[in-house]
Order: C-alpha cells, then sequence, then structure tokens
C-alpha cells in the first residue's frame, strides 16, 4: 500500500481518472477509521469520508501537473478530512436539533463481537472527545490511522515537535480519564 | 494500572475499514463512474447503465453473463444496483415499450462526432421499419460513408435503445449486428416485421414500392408504405426506375435525396 502511494502523485499528474481510484482505495480505511473519531456517528463519518475523496478529486483538477507530482498525498488529503469534520462539528454545533439524530450505535441485544468492538469505539470517541482539539488530532492521526509525526504536521500545519508532545500529553491525559472511570 | 503503552495498543484496534460502498459512491460523485442494473429488454434481459448525463450502456445478459463480467467490458468503472433512480426509470421503461427514446436521455459524450451524428438519425427510424445503410450516409450529409456508417453502428453503445437493428443492407438483407443476427431479427419481428420475407422480397429485386394512385414511392416497411392496398401497390428496383415511372419520393422515409 505504501509503494501504492509512492507513486500515486506521479501517475495523478499524468492520469488523474486512471489513478484516482487507487487513491481512494489505499487511503479510504485510513481516513474512515480516523474521521470516525472526529464526528459523532458512522453515517456522518461515512459523509465526511466521501466528501474528502471528493473535494480531493476536484481540487486535483484545478493543480497543474508539477503541483500533484510534488503532493505529500497523505498530509494533503487529512487536511482537507480535517477541515470538513470541523465543519461538520460547526454545523452540529449551532443547529443543536440535529443532535436528536446522534446513533449511539445500535448494540442492544447483539452480543456479537462487532457489537463489542462498536461498544469501545463509543467509549473511546467520548474519552477522546475530552482531549483539546490538537491533542485529540495528533492522538487519533498517529495512533488510530498509524500517521508518522511529520505527516500529522504537515496535515495539521504545526510543528513535528509540536505535534509529539500533543501525542504524548494526550496520551497521558486519557490515561487519567481512565483511571477516573476505574474509580 | 494503564499504561500508555496499552492504550496506544487499544486505539490501534479503533481502526476501521471504510464502507464497501464508499468507492462507488464518491466515483459516481465525481462521475468518474456508472451504475448499472438488470432490465427487462424486449427480446430478453439485459444490463442498462447510467451515469448522470443518461444511459450509457445496453447490453444483453446473455451477450455477457454475470453482472462481474458486465463490469469487466464496460468502458467506465460501473457499481451493481437494484434499480434506476426514478426519474430513468420512467423514461426506460417507457422506450422499451415503444421502441423509441422519447425522453430517455442517452450520454453519448465520450462519442466522436460522425458517430454521434449516425446514432443520433438512427433513433428517428421508427419502430416497425427499416432503412439502408446508406440513407443514414446520405441523410448526416455524407453519402459516401456508408461502410463509416456501419462501423458506427456496429459499436452502437446503447443497441435497442438506439435502434441500429432498424438499418439493414442497402441490397435487402438484414445484416450483421453485434450481437448476432438472431438477435436483430428478433427485435424485428417484436416489432412486427418478418425479415424472411423482407429478405426474399430484396431478392426478388424489390427495393423500393409505390402507389399508382398518388405517384410516391417509399422504402417497402415506411408507415405509408404499409397502408397502399395491394391493388394500386408498385414495386420498384431502383429510385431511377421509380422516377421514371414518373413517382416522386416519399416525404417522409426520404428514400432519395
Amino acid at each position: 500500500m505504501t509503494r501504492t502511494l509512492d507513486h500515486l502523485p506521479q501517475r495523478l499528474a499524468s492520469d488523474r481518472d486512471g489513478a484516482f481510484p487507487d487513491l481512494v482505495r489505499a487511503m479510504q480505511d485510513g481516513v474512515f477509521s480516523g474521521v470516525l473519531q472526529f464526528t459523532r456517528n458512522r453515517h456522518d463519518a461515512e459523509d465526511v469520508t466521501q466528501e474528502t475523496f471528493v473535494r480531493v478529486y476536484r481540487a486535483l483538477g484545478t493543480y497543474d501537473a508539477d503541483r500533484i507530482r510534488s503532493l505529500r498525498l497523505r498530509p494533503w488529503v487529512w487536511t482537507i478530512a480535517l477541515n470538513l469534520c470541523r465543519n461538520r462539528a460547526r454545523t452540529v454545533a449551532r443547529h443543536p436539533e440535529a443532535q436528536l439524530t446522534v446513533d449511539r450505535v445500535d448494540t442492544h441485544g447483539d452480543a456479537s463481537i462487532e457489537a463489542v468492538n462498536e461498544v469501545s469505539l463509543e467509549a473511546w470517541r467520548d474519552r477522546l472527545a475530552a482531549l483539546p482539539a490538537p491533542q485529540r488530532t495528533a492522538v487519533v492521526l498517529h495512533h488510530v490511522v498509524g500517521l508518522p509525526y511529520a505527516e500529522i504536521a504537515a496535515s495539521t500545519d504545526r510543528t513535528e515537535s509540536t505535534v509529539r508532545s500533543d501525542v504524548r500529553r494526550g496520551l497521558a491525559r486519557l490515561r487519567t480519564l481512565i483511571e477516573e472511570e476505574a474509580q | 494500572m494503564t499504561s500508555e503503552e496499552t492504550i496506544a495498543d487499544e486505539l490501534a484496534t479503533l481502526k476501521r475499514c471504510a464502507p464497501s460502498d464508499v468507492l462507488g459512491r464518491v466515483m459516481r460523485g465525481v462521475d468518474l463512474a456508472d451504475e448499472f442494473t438488470e432490465i427487462e429488454g424486449p427480446t430478453g434481459p439485459a444490463y442498462v447503465a447510467w451515469n448522470g448525463r443518461g444511459i450509457t450502456a445496453f447490453v444483453p445478459v446473455d451477450a455477457v453473463g454475470t453482472p462481474d463480467a458486465f463490469k469487466e467490458r464496460h468502458p467506465r468503472e460501473a457499481f451493481h444496483v437494484e434499480a434506476p433512480p426514478p426519474s430513468l426509470a420512467k423514461h426506460l421503461d417507457r422506450a422499451i415499450e415503444t421502441g423509441r427514446l422519447g425522453r430517455l436521455p442517452v450520454d453519448l459524450s465520450s462519442i466522436g462526432a460522425f458517430q454521434r451524428k449516425v446514432l443520433e438519425k438512427c433513433s428517428e427510424i421508427p419502430p416497425g421499419e427499416i432503412r439502408p445503410y446508406g440513407w443514414i450516409a446520405r441523410e448526416i450529409g455524407s453519402p459516401g460513408a456508408v461502410r463509416a456508417v456501419g462501423t458506427a453502428l456496429g459499436r452502437n453503445p446503447v443497441p435497442v435503445l438506439i435502434p441500429c437493428h432498424r438499418v439493414v443492407r442497402t441490397d435487402g438483407r438484414i445484416g450483421n449486428y453485434a450481437y448476432g443476427s438472431p438477435m436483430k431479427r428478433a427485435l424485428l419481428e417484436h416489432e412486427g416485421l418478418d425479415p424472411d420475407a423482407i429478405e426474399t422480397s430484396a431478392q426478388r429485386g424489390v427495393r423500393l414500392v409505390g402507389s399508382d394512385t398518388t405517384g410516391i414511392y417509399c422504402f417497402p416497411t415506411c408507415r405509408h408504405a404499409k397502408r397502399i392496398a395491394e391493388a394500386h401497390r408498385v414495386e420498384f428496383r431502383s429510385e431511377a426506375a421509380a422516377r421514371a415511372d414518373g413517382y416522386r419520393a416519399c416525404k417522409v422515409c426520404r428514400p432519395a435525396a
């Protein structure tokens, strides 16, 4: 997968339409996993994931070949995704009635592994939501999505050392939260 | 006691696979992909594909097999769905029922100008009538391009809906069809024509028929030719022969320029 991403800017520059599906395939799981933590529910996460790639495609159409070739794809795509997550959060905050539609994943009566997984997903989303935004972003991108510090720094327009310390402080905060839950 | 390492490990388990339809939704969102489904065509089931601009393909199920095989041969990425959107379904049903495109949009945007002219002209041929390849060539202003017309029709991405089965050889034989001559004959029969009789009559040399009461000559399957009473029906081997007898060309089927 990493190798595919390495060659993608080159391919996108010469054949945007042909290479674009591979970009989506290579990045959709990562984007979805991260966005799932930055939105209220699965439905919003699907929407934002889809919209991210639609925006990516349209943006590619406005760039010349040289600019596409020099793109760092993952940070760039994540910049777009994070923007959409922020916009979505703002819309939700402005229209609180929309909160009513939050679907606490339908786990009732279903003891399957997936359901258990989703319960833990919900629990983590709540804990992560308690972190300051920069820490939450850094922790999710590094530990859930698996982005290296440098790429997180590039996608959030911060320095690498800031991102490192955000991740570190975020984890410490999560640990405190979990210990508080246990009491 | 929870360590930060275990927290990191737990966070790593929050990774999920994107829903399987994300790629499809994105591709449709940016207009890089089509959707397709099965419908019942006039002579059997068919795959129909479309995008935001209109119908992009019509292929008999028998000719390709499984939906995966259809995807494989479709020129664009295509996603299998249950049914066309209602707005399209209405016009599609009507087109199948009437044998005319009517208001059904067809996406010919990826097709060259010449082929598009050929296909648009072909769509004007009413159900139950046939025209020779040369007729299309002449009507679109390229009377010498008869072979090119044949090629353009042979590559018709939406056969049946754009009725290339209604275009036959100049010598009167039914001729070839992308999905085999039997299907072409079946489609014509479905529209009330008798392919065997058409070929037999052509073999006798009949190309045009006229009415001695009106003095007008037509292609034999023109709706006005079909109304000619047996007693007044005159057969011609060529336009020259008809004109020599003082007949003029029908203005509906336009057998002559």
